[in-house]
């Protein structure tokens, strides 16, 4: 944008070469210290023995069926929260946006989205325990009208109830991402297709969903990323006592589980090549999108 | 609204049905959580369990803490952004791929790794920093700095971007100004709404945050209380629910407030 010309003279006023480096020196040294030698360190203890020597057997100890199970688990609740969420979510989001509600129903959901997205941990934990814990409102409003939800096989504690809890931040993520994708939908867009003879679902097949896509996609795995690496709300429901990635990896920090040190790095490790990949399949599959739509 | 009043009564009902259900699941559990912190005394409604954790010492100290943790964490963070972003948007373009990467980082590792890998890279020399209350404390903020890096980073970019700062820079330098004096007294206060607005999202993530502050410095920090509290009382666990819903709502009406007019409407998680 700007003329060429312009340029040596700033450059003369300060400095050349590594000097125009200084600017951005403290960011990259916290970056290094804080970021990559945490996460380098993880990778480095998970080829490694007590001894510092090079090993696979950290890695191999990932292959246990009980590890196996813990990553399992948490693959499917956030699976299941980040379909569940992102389906509700859009639902709430087209809802509001392009439903024919008014005006007040969509800053009110926004805010509350807000609101939402942000309540995680502790106490989004105490409060799933007071509505649908044994004592809770809902089970107990529930038992007087005839329905034991404990005794139909619910419990809070369990994989249903941690993806029910975890559903209260992820369809408002959802809901925080999606809208102002829809609100961009321009409705020029709609008459056109209606005027080329489209159908409302030929119209959402053929334009509004390929447009909404890669926004669709990006959405559900933030939202599966946000539940992979829960663990404070986790903790606070289940005592620790449901069997998630997270839950390990902090027990392996509490030394509760010291038979194997090499194991909590190699934890580590396999939840960061799962959150690589889920970032991975991200901008692949967006990249594809955006070139289906240049077409 | 010439939109709306063309969309039939059966897709309007559907979508006050949907945005019921959301509102059901919304306030659900709030009115719940009141509900259950209301009743501490047998039988009877009554705010004892809000009178339990304020008189508690503990509270006062651990809420305090946080908050101090919280606003380390945005002066440190403001600190470190704002001149990055600038300067990456004045100098050195070909360099923001790489700062886009590194402050996208939170998203793929997770805050329980990170602080696992922070304290095994600090407790050992050359940069021992666990053995010490403060070094514990760097650490901790250190962490959440790396955390809130996402918004922040975005919330000053997008501000820098609708300020025309080439020019600014360039008409600060024509009248003298060193680089001190553009950076503190010309993008400082021309970014003042989009720091505000990334510093209220700090302070609402911050301030009930368990994983990192469990592992670094216990419960002095409000988290770890909180979840230490609710364990052992569950009425008083409820109160602290509800006190800490009211500030996540306090400050997130704040963010958005201030973040609307910074952001030009935009989200944290931009849409595209």
């Amino acid at each position: 944008m700007q003329p060429s010309p312009e340029l040596p003279s700033r450059r003369a006023r300060s400095g050349t070469g590594w000097m125009v480096w200084i600017g951005v020196a403290p960011f990259f040294i916290f970056a290094a210290l804080f970021m990559l030698l945490p996460s380098f360190s993880l990778l480095v203890g998970s080829f490694r023995d007590t001894q510092g020597h090079f090993t696979l057997d950290n890695i191999r100890s990932l292959f246990t069926p009980s590890i196996l199970s813990a990553y399992s688990i948490s693959i499917r609740i956030s699976l299941a929260t980040a379909l569940g969420g992102g389906l509700f979510g859009f639902l709430l989001a087209y809802a509001v946006t392009l439903g024919g509600l008014p005006r007040w129903a969509r800053d009110a959901l926004l805010t509350f989205s807000g609101v939402a997205s942000n309540f995680a941990g502790v106490p989004l934990a105490f409060a799933f325990v007071a509505t649908l814990g044994r004592l809770g409102m809902v089970t107990v409003l529930l038992k007087t009208l005839g329905v034991d939800i404990y005794e139909i096989g619910f419990n809070l504690y369990s994989f249903w109830g941690l993806s029910l809890t975890y559903m209260y931040f992820q369809f408002p993520l959802m809901v925080l991402i999606i809208a102002p994708a829809l609100e961009g939908l321009k409705r020029e867009w709609r008459e056109a297709a209606e005027n080329l003879g489209a159908s409302t679902w030929d119209y959402w097949r053929m334009v509004a969903l390929p447009i909404l896509t890669p926004s669709i996609l990006g959405a559900i795995i933030l939202l599966f990323g946000n539940a992979f690496g829960a663990y404070a709300t986790a903790l606070s429901l289940t005592g620790g006592l449901i069997n998630l990635i997270t839950i390990l990896i902090g027990a392996q920090i509490m030394g509760d589980v010291l038979y194997n040190p090499g194991l909590g790095y190699a934890l580590s490790f396999g939840m960061i090549v799962i959150m690589a990949l889920n970032m991975a399949i991200y901008y692949v599959l967006r990249r594809r999108s955006e070139r289906w739509l240049r077409r | 609204m010439d939109r709306n009043a063309h969309a039939p009564l059966r897709q309007r009902l559907l979508s006050w049905f949907i945005l019921f259900l959301g509102g059901l699941y919304f306030f659900v559990p709030l009115i719940a959580t009141i509900d259950f912190s209301l009743r501490a005394r047998k039988g009877v409604l009554s705010a004892l369990a809000y009178q339990r954790v304020l008189s508690d010492p503990r509270f006062a100290s651990a809420f305090t803490f946080s908050l101090e943790m919280a606003l380390l964490t945005v002066v440190v963070g403001v600190i470190l952004v704002v001149p990055t972003a600038y300067w990456i948007r004045l100098r050195l373009p070909q360099l923001r791929p790489v700062v886009e990467f590194i402050t996208l980082m939170p998203f793929v590792v997770p805050a329980i790794v990170l602080v696992f890998g922070l304290i095994r890279v600090f407790s050992r020399p050359p940069f021992l920093l666990t053995n010490s209350f403060t070094g514990t404390q760097i650490l901790l903020v250190a962490g959440y700095v790396v955390l809130v890096l996402p918004y922040l980073y975005r919330a000053v970019d997008t501000g820098l971007q609708a300020i025309d700062i080439r020019t600014l820079t360039e008409a600060a330098q024509s009248l003298g100004a060193g680089w001190w004096v553009i950076i503190t007294q010309i993008i400082f206060p021309n970014l003042r709404s989009a720091i505000l607005s990334g510093a209220f999202l700090t302070i609402t993530i911050v301030m009930g945050e368990l994983t990192m502050a469990s592992f670094l410095v216990g419960l002095k920090a409000f988290g770890p209380y909180m979840s230490q509290v609710g364990q052992n009382r569950a009425y008083e666990g409820a109160a602290l629910a509800v006190i800490s819903f009211a500030l996540t709502w306090a400050f997130t009406m704040l963010f958005q407030f201030v973040g609307r007019r910074a952001l030009g409407g935009d989200q944290a998680f931009g849409a595209r």
